[in-house]
């Protein structure tokens, strides 16, 4: 039964959103609303269960004391939405940031920068390897030198833009797929789940 | 106070991961692991702030009786709902909190970006052009790219699904390195800058 | 109004139109259509098919229903490979959707199919918070930063979590992933500080900029979007949603393919009069 009863309010949710196509109405803006206050909810309800009472408060309760300060941190970034107050949020932003940039620093550089740069250094003993080494060598000129765009350099960055406009067709090419694929996926929820007229 | 101690904050934290990455012995190994520990329930906050937040804007909307207060009032009550059920009766498939997520979330996640896929159609029609020789390389590769990764294209000519992998692989993976390349070198020297504090904004203004 | 008005005037709801027929029509006639399996996705395949019976695969869910139509039917394809080879699976989520995500997964895969036991063959860590430092806390102590499961029982009761550490019990790393935190931290952190073997599936829209990790053996194989399903579907020999929804993806993106041809035809059409007029 609750099957059944969940499968037509999810029908009802989907063709509110699918009813945007046509123009915006209430039914749209109604699904849109129920969209946002679900996800926050569910977003609060696991920050709570999975995150702060498993690693804040149960260590706490445990007798380990030094898990309490990312409690006051927490409460600290709270502190935002009272105006009087809110600049204590700062301390826990900072907190966030400077580890976030720390880690950014050193594993950005070692597995994005060097890493790349590695495998790019191939022997030039295939048209493929060739290919490689000109569009990345390329395509960094295009990025990095302000320079103006003239003359040998000119045209060899022009190359790296052939190579950039390969990748982002490709990219197109690939988010169309996507989107595509996830209205098939609404379709056949309808015609299977709900309906019941295909498998 | 307000300045300065959030400075030495970031200072600390995102010198001693830098530190620890390389040197994880202690003391750096057992402090970077209780940084670790802080971060996520802090970072937890930061999500339930942004819930708070929603609450008090929509809040704020009701009282007022501002034009389309009705929806802020579905917004929090399905939160509400939402909220109560999960944290009382748990989160277990049968729950109701796992009704909601199954028949509730899940469709209007899905659909909401479902809809693209006819912007998207759409887009192309009107804005796709192979105006110069950028744009046509462009658009050849969509093509292609298109027909050779899905069934279609092999049945128009064999090769396709190859030359559609080739250019994944090949010409389009020199594309995608420089971009992350590009990035990287962009992403340390803006982390090295707020280690070092010459960047602020993410303090935000005023005193 | 001629033809080539027509043409170069298609309304929008005319072309919503097209796109929802182009979707819907083959649902309703199957096709079997041939899948031509790309090198990333024989990649993941072959990689796990390696790992001797027994090992940990740690699959990690970060994904939420926005992009399910993409990444579910992989997973459930990556799950009935990683099942039918007796391997162990270690679930967790730096998305809170991702979590409740495994929960129906498993239920699907692992209970009903496999028969497999909680806590035993596989186990569902939840969601934490902070992406890239989780992943990296995760490699000094998986216990200390999920000291209990998604339901919040704690970990040491389960005997497929006795012998596990760390990254070091950890055979394979299989990342869900529909942006970040994603496939992008696993390889920078449990690939290249850990060393360890990743791979992973996602959305079509994140897939093209993944391929460098491909070539430089960051990623031992990826499945990109729904056709990467339909591929390991394909490989796994169980055909699900992914490859009964490719009719549909083929004739859509036929559709939009002639779609952008016209647009372009009459373009350089009309460039042309308005040269010659010029």
């Amino acid at each position: 039964m609750t099957t059944i009863i969940g499968a037509w309010i999810a029908a009802a949710l989907t063709l509110f959103i699918f009813s945007f196509l046509y123009k915006d109405n209430p039914f749209y803006k109604l699904a849109e609303h129920i969209f946002v206050g679900v996800s926050a909810g569910y977003w609060v309800v696991y920050e709570v269960r999975n995150v702060v009472i498993p690693n804040m408060i149960e260590p706490v309760s445990q007798g380990r004391y030094i898990y309490i300060v990312s409690g006051i941190m927490g409460l600290m970034m709270l502190t935002r939405v009272l105006p009087k107050i809110g600049w204590l949020s700062r301390w826990a932003i900072a907190f966030t940031v400077g580890m976030t940039s720390g880690y950014f620093l050193v594993t950005y550089l070692q597995s994005h920068a060097l890493e790349q740069v590695r495998a790019t250094l191939l022997p030039l003993n295939s048209p493929n390897n060739i290919l490689i080494i000109v569009g990345v060598l390329t395509a960094l000129i295009y990025f990095f030198f302000s320079k103006e765009h003239k003359g040998v350099f000119g045209k060899t960055a022009k190359v790296g833009i052939w190579f950039l406009m390969i990748a982002f067709g490709a990219s197109f090419g690939y988010t169309v797929m996507a989107r595509v694929s996830l209205l098939i996926g609404r379709m056949h929820f309808l015609l299977s789940d709900w309906l019941r007229l295909i498998d | 106070m307000r300045r300065q101690v959030p400075l030495v904050i970031t200072f600390v934290a995102g010198m001693l991961m830098i530190i620890s990455y390389f040197i994880p012995r202690q003391p750096f190994g057992g402090l970077q692991n209780l940084f670790n520990q802080w971060f996520i329930v802090i970072v937890a906050f930061a999500l339930i702030l942004g819930a708070l937040n929603l609450i008090k804007v929509n809040a704020e909307k009701i009282r007022r009786k501002r034009p389309g207060w009705g929806y802020s009032a579905v917004l929090l009550i399905t939160f509400t709902v939402t909220v109560i059920s999960g944290l009382f009766w748990g989160m277990e498939q049968e729950t109701v909190f796992g009704f909601i997520f199954r028949n509730m979330f899940v469709p209007l996640g899905a659909t909401m970006f479902s809809l693209l896929a006819f912007f998207i159609a759409s887009a192309s029609y009107r804005a796709f052009r192979a105006r110069t020789i950028e744009a046509a390389l462009l658009l050849i590769a969509a093509i292609l790219v298109m027909l050779g990764r899905v069934p279609l294209g092999s049945y128009i000519w064999r090769q396709f699904p190859m030359l559609a992998n080739w250019i994944m692989a090949f010409p389009n993976m020199a594309g995608q390195r420089a971009i992350m390349i590009g990035i990287a070198l962009g992403t340390v020297s803006i982390s090295l800058r707020i280690i070092l504090g010459i960047e602020r904004s993410y303090l935000g203004g005023g005193e | 109004m001629n033809l080539f008005d027509r043409l170069k005037n298609i309304d929008r709801r005319t072309i919503f139109v097209l796109i929802a027929l182009s979707v819907l029509i083959p649902l309703f006639v199957p096709i079997k259509l041939r899948i031509h399996v790309s090198p990333p996705a024989q990649g993941l395949y072959d990689a796990i098919d390696r790992l001797p019976p027994g090992s940990n695969v740690l699959m990690a869910f970060d994904y939420g229903p926005s992009t399910m139509p993409e990444v579910y039917p992989m997973t459930l394809a990556i799950l009935r490979h990683v099942f039918s080879k007796d391997l162990k699976v270690i679930a967790m989520a730096l998305w809170p959707e991702g979590a409740s995500i495994a929960q129906d997964a498993f239920k699907t895969v692992a209970e009903d199919e496999f028969h497999k036991l909680y806590g035993v063959d596989y186990i569902n860590l939840g969601f934490k918070a902070g992406g890239l430092v989780v992943i990296q806390a995760m490699g000094t102590s998986i216990p200390a930063i999920f000291p209990t499961d998604q339901a919040g029982r704690p970990v040491e009761e389960f005997p497929i979590m006795k012998k596990v550490k760390n990254f070091d019990e950890i055979e394979m790393i299989v990342d869900l992933s529909a942006g970040d935190p994603g496939i992008r931290h696993w390889v920078m952190i449990a690939q290249a500080r850990y060393q360890k073997k990743v791979g992973g599936g996602c959305t079509a829209v994140s897939a093209p900029a993944f391929y460098p990790y491909l070539q430089t053996g960051q990623l031992v194989g990826l499945l990109g979007g729904l056709m990467g399903a339909a591929e390991y579907e394909a490989l796994v020999k169980h055909p699900g949603s992914a490859i009964k929804a490719m009719p549909s993806q083929a004739l859509s993106h036929a559709v939009i393919i002639i779609l952008i041809l016209i647009g372009n035809i009459t373009f350089f059409v009309e460039r042309r009069r308005s040269r010659k007029q010029g």
